[in-house]
């Protein structure tokens, strides 16, 4: 047994009661230990990934216990892709975070980051549905304290809706699983997927509900319409770097689909045939739809990139619905661009709200007003698509695999009319921001905009309300701009890469489209 | 079915809890909301216990010495784990809710809508 696949369990779940309880007083520490463990995951993240990219699946038998009766964790493609993508993810967070002081805004910033990472990255790994739970509330539970890190009215309140919406969201996950338990008697996914095939057609309406409640849960954690509603609110109120951290969050949703209804409730089997993607193809189209005029129609930094969030998840989705290897191969492509392009964005976002508030307004120029523009114009061509970089790539992924659906040209469509969407509500906010600032001399702005923006700031933001004022002498740290600089790197790559990037994604999708390895390797010897 | 079974009971039981739930989520103001979430989470924790069908008088443990009945002690582990999740989360919403009340002096679970979004929206 590979004691190692449970290190990036541990690690986290180590390191953040040790700040909490031993360094919490000592900031230079803090940002030490939590740097180091962020590292140290990436490190580890990158030997799994070797690992599993022989097409092994390793499983860890916590305690020992064999397989349908403990817990155990599986590493996979799928598993050491998603790891992989969340340790470097949190590194860039990381240092962005300590490079513009927000941890020093508010308590235990670096313990809650290290909970939401095992939560994470637990959820990934994990091989039984109770135990995703589990590491779903963890990582919840970590998100809530984030979330409302540094308060504020506005925060606080976007906060208690947040936690009320997912607090929800658990307890239809906790009805769905018992569903599953009381018709099947396992909840080893695994096992689930043999007993599953098992249970004849006239008796399968109770596993029917359970698969449909089950798929709702995991379009909350996604943001699907119509569960969508907790995302922007909380996302554009949340600290934007979390925010940026986040963008792995609703992931995490789409990769509960595609386990779940790749392993247990496959395209093949015939109970549920379709269920899954008759249901969350539309919902896919809609939700991208929305997030594009949403995208549109905002007049704040964070929930523009939140709505541009909401868009990507839409293309992603759209990829997993098809439920076929190409599709999933598009699908896991984007991921990986979608993560990085929705955090890259997020954290520019963040770059101009700490110079002018968090309006989307042309105010007097912001410093590093060059800098910052050229990052946001690679993060808006990264997030909707454009030549140059990897989202056209991924964009073009789905659409090729879409090609055969009975649907395609409502995806196409929807997908090109989306994106054109996108970058006009793109293109309008930078040529606000950017541009238009050029054009307003110190005289115009001071009376109308520094009035009208500053009571609604000092009510809504506390954290800003002092930016508005004294933006021009904010002085340039280095380090964020190197989170930023290293998240287009990333994407960079992703681009030039591209090859080697799909060839992964491909055998990943094959793996998953062929579950009979995965049950093999967690089961041992399979009953026929 | 006998009303006075003990599927009939639990079944109500749950019944009724999920739909107080529901109703008092779907309030305006925080407390009735949390209220909500607690009555929902005491539902769906008798549900779960009810997964491993409903037994009297049996133990959670096979005795290998004598053929006597037993309970699925599986679902009771995974009760006892969503307890103290939901004791948890409650903690914490009641936490938050009243750090939102006390800030905006205002228990309202919605957002209020600043005058100037009003006048960016006509």
């Amino acid at each position: 047994m590979n004691h190692f696949l449970i290190a990036p369990v541990v690690l986290p779940a180590l390191v953040g009661p040790f700040i909490i309880m031993v360094v919490r007083h000592h900031l230079d520490l803090m940002r030490i230990f939590s740097l180091a463990s962020t590292v140290l995951l990436v490190a580890i993240s990158l030997v799994l990934a070797a690992q599993a990219s022989s097409g092994e699946i390793q499983v860890y038998e916590l305690g020992n216990w064999s397989a349908p009766f403990g817990i155990v964790l599986v590493l996979d493609r799928l598993s050491a892709m998603m790891v992989l993508l969340t340790s470097v993810l949190a590194l860039v967070v990381n240092l962005y975070v300590i490079g513009s002081g927000w941890d020093k805004r508010g308590a235990n910033f670096h313990a809650l980051f290290q909970f939401q990472l095992m939560g994470i990255i637990g959820a990934f790994l994990t091989g039984d549905a109770f135990n995703l739970f589990v590491f779903f509330e963890v990582l919840l539970i970590a998100s809530y304290g984030l979330m409302i890190h540094s308060g504020g009215t506005r925060r606080f309140q976007a906060g208690m809706q947040y936690v009320v919406y997912n607090l929800l969201g658990s307890t239809l996950f906790l009805f769905a699983l018992g569903t599953l338990y009381a018709v099947t008697g396992t909840l080893n996914m695994a096992d689930l997927a043999v007993r599953v095939a098992e249970i004849p057609a006239e008796d399968s309406a109770l596993l029917r509900v359970g698969a449909v409640m089950l798929l709702l849960v995991f379009a909350i954690k996604a943001a699907v319409i119509p569960l969508h509603f907790w995302l922007p609110a909380s996302y554009a109120n949340a600290p934007l770097p979390i925010a940026a951290l986040f963008a792995i969050m609703t992931k995490v949703g789409a990769y509960a689909i595609l386990r779940m209804y790749t392993l247990v409730f496959g395209p093949d089997l015939a109970l549920t045939e379709g269920l899954a993607g008759a249901w969350l193809m539309p919902a896919a189209l809609i939700t991208l739809m929305i997030g594009a005029i949403g995208v549109l129609g905002s007049y704040r930094m964070g929930r523009l990139v939140a709505f541009g969030a909401i868009t990507s998840m839409g293309t992603l989705l759209t990829a997993i619905a098809l439920f076929t290897p190409e599709g999933v191969t598009a699908a896991l492509y984007y991921t990986v661009h979608s993560t990085l392009a929705a955090a890259f964005l997020f954290l520019v976002a963040d770059l101009v709200t700490e110079r002018q508030g968090i309006e989307i307004t042309a105010q007097r120029v912001m410093p590093q007003s060059g800098l910052i523009a050229v990052l946001f114009f690679a993060g808006a061509i990264a997030l909707t698509g454009m030549p140059p970089l990897s989202g056209f790539l991924g964009k073009l992924l789905v659409l090729d695999a879409a090609r055969d659906h009975d649907l395609v040209w409502w995806i196409w469509g929807t997908v090109l009319i989306g994106s054109l969407v996108t970058i006009l509500g793109m293109a309008r906010a930078g040529s606000l921001l950017f541009w238009k600032s050029h054009s307003i001399t110190e005289t115009e702005v001071d009376p109308t905009v520094a009035q009208d923006h500053q009571p609604h700031q000092l009510h809504e933001d506390h954290d800003s309300s002092a930016h508005g004022k004294v933006a021009p002498t904010a002085r340039a740290t280095v380090l964020p701009f190197v989170a930023c600089f290293a998240l287009l790197a990333g994407l960079v790559a992703l681009t030039v890469f591209a090859g080697p990037a799909s060839h992964y994604a491909e055998a990943t999708a094959a793996q998953l489209f062929a579950p009979e390895t995965y049950i093999r390797a967690v089961l041992g010897e399979v009953t026929p | 079915m006998n009303p006075l079974s003990i599927e009939f009971l639990v079944a109500s039981a749950v019944g009724l809890l999920t739909a107080a739930g529901i109703y008092l989520i779907l309030r305006r103001r925080t407390f009735p909301v949390i209220l909500g979430l607690s009555l929902l989470t005491y539902g769906v924790n008798i549900f779960l216990f009810a997964t491993g069908r409903l037994m009297v008088n049996a133990p959670p443990i096979l005795n290998k010495y004598a053929d006597v009945a037993y309970t699925d002690p599986l679902p009771q582990a995974l009760v006892l784990t969503a307890i103290v999740i939901s004791f948890g989360m409650t903690a914490v919403v009641v936490m938050i809710a009243l750090a939102a009340y006390l800030s905006a002096r205002d228990d309202l679970i919605d957002m209020p809508h600043h005058p100037e979004d009003e006048g960016e929206d006509a």
